[in-house]
């Protein structure tokens, strides 16, 4: 059991912040991310994008952003729990929450802080009719283990950096790759694109494209898949199917714990806390909605702050605790740090 | 006066709506989709408007000239679902006083 006093679901920019003003509290945050690194959004769709509303910053990249954020709060020491999705919320007879992933790593806190922006990423799936029934029996939205392909005719769908990085890395490890795209024109960094056509050229990949797989067929497992090409429809045999379109958010298992939802969003208190209508959790940044909601990085900022001043009440109820200026109260790592205002000096004149 | 012009969009549940749009506020037509709650949060404008994750699929079905799809555009159609003839990304499709009376039908959610 990971235990911590704020157990963020989310590393993207609202989560992450969250420790930040978490530790200044000196509460220990804990985060759970569906993605396999932090940042959310701004780390796996545009993390070479600017942003041009941080306060201070007139430009920033979203993924410098999310450096800068994992420098701030280093001091804070935060746990994360990466590459898996928070599934299950169980109220404690003492008042606290226990968090269980989908891989069964469970997670316990007094307060919960929802940061999970749109939701989590999941694979855009293909509209193909059968696509579901050979999920696991040949067909997979993601690699985890490469040499599960080795000697295997692979077929890949996708246009973009994953579908042409993996039919690059799988071309050394299957039997045959077969890369299928509605064009012949790919959305990736310039080196895969050249390695890609170089492995093309040397018989490495075979690439059908315009061509779109239309279908899949097989008794028990994948054997075939049916690809329009043109105004045919050809049958190229295989045992693997990897379609890649990238990831969209969906609010996910959230949506099933009790939470008032509205707009895909959860309802909070925006005039006290965020807090939700289950008591000591709380839907920080993109993911919850209120009259007035603006979906913006330095709003989550905000509700971070104050959501984080209404976790150390619920925490310690009988102390008494004023917001103290970083300025004039430094910041003190659970590391050992401590970042202060130099002292003016005071000496007299002779 | 920045002139409004008039757009007729079908949600994705085939109930056709007249609305209206400035012309003067850069929006696009993702935008103006979410700002009369034509689609539920969330699932319209996903990527915030970079091309980026196809959620504001459109089929235009008027004949208005568009202006032509910028690379970004083409390339994510290329990965969309359900694409058409007629698709375009909403957050592409900048509203300008030559769009007045354009017709829009949503594209199923994917």
């Amino acid at each position: 059991m990971i235990k911590s006093d704020i157990l963020i679901i989310g590393a993207g920019p609202t989560g992450l912040f969250t420790v930040f003003e978490a530790g200044l509290l000196k509460l220990k945050c804990h985060l759970i991310d569906a993605l396999p690194q932090p940042g959310g959004q701004c780390s796996e769709i545009y993390p070479k994008k600017p942003i041009y509303d941080i306060p201070a910053y007139p430009e920033i990249l979203a993924g410098d952003l999310t450096d800068r954020l994992m420098e701030q709060i280093a001091p804070f020491s935060p746990g994360f729990t990466l590459g898996e999705r928070a599934e299950t919320l169980e109220k404690q007879e003492d008042g606290s929450f226990v968090v269980t992933t989908d891989q069964g790593t469970r997670h316990s806190a007094p307060v919960v802080a929802i940061a999970g922006g749109l939701g989590s990423f999941e694979p855009r799936k293909p509209p193909i009719d059968n696509l579901a029934q050979y999920e696991g029996k040949g067909v997979a939205y993601f690699i985890k283990n490469p040499e599960q392909y080795r000697d295997k005719h692979v077929v890949i769908a996708g246009g973009g950096d994953s579908a042409l990085d993996w039919s690059i890395f799988l071309s050394d490890v299957a039997a045959s790759v077969t890369l299928v795209h509605r064009r012949n024109e790919f959305r990736g960094a310039l080196d895969s694109v050249e390695k890609a056509q170089e492995l093309k050229n040397q018989g490495k990949i075979r690439l059908i494209t315009p061509g779109e797989v239309i279908g899949l067929i097989g008794e028990e497992s994948l054997s075939a898949l049916q690809i329009q090409v043109d105004q045919e429809v050809q049958t190229l045999e295989c045992q693997a199917f990897i379609p890649l379109f990238g990831l969209a958010p969906k609010l996910g298992p959230i949506a099933e714990w009790g939470l008032e939802i509205e707009k895909n969003a959860i309802k909070v208190d925006n005039a006290l806390d965020y807090q939700t209508n289950i008591p000591g959790v709380y839907a920080i940044g993109d993911v919850n909605t209120y009259p007035g909601k603006l979906k913006l990085i330095l709003c989550g900022f905000h509700e971070a702050t104050l959501m984080c001043q209404s976790a150390y009440k619920r925490i310690y109820p009988d102390r008494r605790y004023v917001m103290k200026y970083t300025t004039v109260g430094g910041v003190e790592g659970f590391d050992g740090t401590k970042k202060e205002a130099p002292k003016a000096v005071i000496k007299s004149i002779e | 006066m920045a002139q409004v012009i008039t757009l007729f969009i079908t949600d994705r549940d085939g109930q056709t709506h007249e609305i209206t749009a400035p012309t003067d506020m850069n929006m696009n037509l993702m935008e103006v989709v979410r700002a009369y709650d034509l689609a539920p949060e969330g699932t319209i404008g996903v990527c915030g408007g970079m091309a980026m994750c196809a959620s504001c699929q459109s089929y235009i079905t008027s004949d208005h000239p568009l202006p032509e799809q910028n690379d970004y555009e083409r390339a994510m159609l290329a990965e969309a679902f359900y694409v058409k003839e007629n698709s375009r990304l909403g957050c592409q499709v900048f509203i300008t006083p030559d769009l007045e009376g354009l017709r829009v039908t949503l594209a199923p959610e994917s």
